[in-house]
C-alpha cells in the first residue's frame, strides 16, 4: 500500500477523523473483536491493537477518508496479529483449540451415502458477486456465518483468508498436520458456502425487510 | 471415479497447495459432469474474494 500524499489539505480531515470518537470505538472493537478471535487471548489482543492504531494513526494524515483510514488500519493490525502468531509458535497455546473435540463431523446433510450432492444440497451459481460486495447487508450475512463457524474452523479460515498467512505457518502455529489443517480448512469453506448460499443468494440477495 | 465430496475437497485443498497432474485431471473429469461442483469451484475463489474485501473494511466503506 503507498502511503505518500502531501496534499495540504489533509490535517483538517484527519482532526475530524481524531475528533469522531464514534467512528474511533466502532473501528475499535472490530479490529478487538478480530485480534481476540485470532490470538485467542484478550490481553494480547488489546496490545496487538493497540500497537496497530497508534501505527496507523501516526500515518493518518495521508488519508482522504474513512474507508481508507480503516483499510490502512486493518492492514497494520493483521501484519501485528501475523508477527504475534510467528512469535507464538513455540508457546504452546494450541491446547486451547484442542479440546475442541476433532470428532468425525456429519456432513450427511450435504452429500448422500455415495459422495454426491443431495439434489437440494447442491451449490447454485451466485448472482452478481461483485455488486454484492457493495451490499451492506451482505456483509451482515457473512459475518453471521463466520461466526457460526465452529471456533478452530473459524480460526483457520480467517488465519488462512484474513491474516494470509501461508498453510505452513498455520500448521506450525497451531500444532497442526498438513493433513488436519486441509480437513479443518475443507470443513469450514463447505459450511461458510453453504450459509452464505442459503442467507443470501437464495434469498434474492437481498432482504426486503432491511433494505 | 471422484464424488462430489472428494471433488470440494481437492478443490478446497488447491487453495493451499498445487493440485498434481492426476488430482487435476479426475477433478476436471468430475467438475465438467457436474454443475453442483462446477459453482463450487467458482465460489472457491469468490469466498477468498469475500474475506479479503471483509478484511479490507468493505463492510464499512458505505459510511464514507
Amino acid at each position: 500500500m503507498t502511503v505518500d500524499s502531501n496534499s495540504q489539505n489533509l490535517p483538517e480531515q484527519v482532526n475530524s477523523l481524531l475528533a469522531d470518537t464514534a467512528f474511533l470505538e466502532d473501528v475499535r472493537r472490530q479490529m478487538m473483536k478480530f485480534a481476540t478471535l485470532q490470538l485467542g487471548d484478550s490481553s494480547q489482543a488489546e496490545d496487538a491493537v493497540q500497537e496497530a492504531l497508534v501505527g496507523a494513526l501516526k500515518n493518518a494524515a495521508s488519508f482522504g477518508g474513512r474507508a481508507a483510514l480503516k483499510t490502512w488500519i486493518f492492514a497494520i493490525l493483521k501484519n501485528k496479529i501475523a508477527d504475534v502468531l510467528r512469535l507464538k509458535q513455540r508457546v504452546v497455546n494450541a491446547s486451547s483449540l484442542l479440546r475442541e473435540e476433532d470428532k468425525d463431523e456429519d456432513f450427511s446433510a450435504l452429500f448422500d451415502r455415495k459422495g454426491y450432492w443431495h439434489t437440494d444440497e447442491r451449490p447454485v451459481a451466485w448472482g452478481n458477486p461483485e455488486a454484492t460486495l457493495r451490499e451492506t447487508h451482505f456483509w451482515r450475512v457473512f459475518e453471521i456465518c463466520l461466526e457460526g463457524l465452529p471456533p478452530k474452523q473459524a480460526r483457520v479460515f480467517m488465519m488462512r483468508e484474513f491474516v494470509e498467512l501461508s498453510a505452513d505457518e498455520i500448521c506450525e502455529s497451531m500444532k497442526l498436520t498438513a493433513s488436519n489443517l486441509h480437513v479443518l480448512l475443507h470443513r469450514s469453506r463447505l459450511r461458510l458456502r453453504e450459509c452464505i448460499e442459503n442467507k443470501w443468494y437464495l434469498k434474492g440477495e437481498r432482504n426486503v425487510e432491511l433494505s | 471415479m471422484l464424488n462430489c465430496h472428494e471433488a470440494t475437497r481437492l478443490m478446497s485443498e488447491g487453495q493451499e497447495r498445487t493440485l498434481s497432474i492426476s488430482e487435476k485431471m479426475t477433478l476436471g473429469l468430475h467438475v465438467s459432469m457436474c454443475s453442483g461442483c462446477k459453482n463450487f469451484k467458482v465460489q472457491m475463489g469468490l469466498l477468498r474474494k469475500m474475506t479479503r474485501a471483509y478484511a479490507m473494511g468493505a463492510s464499512k466503506q458505505d459510511e464514507k
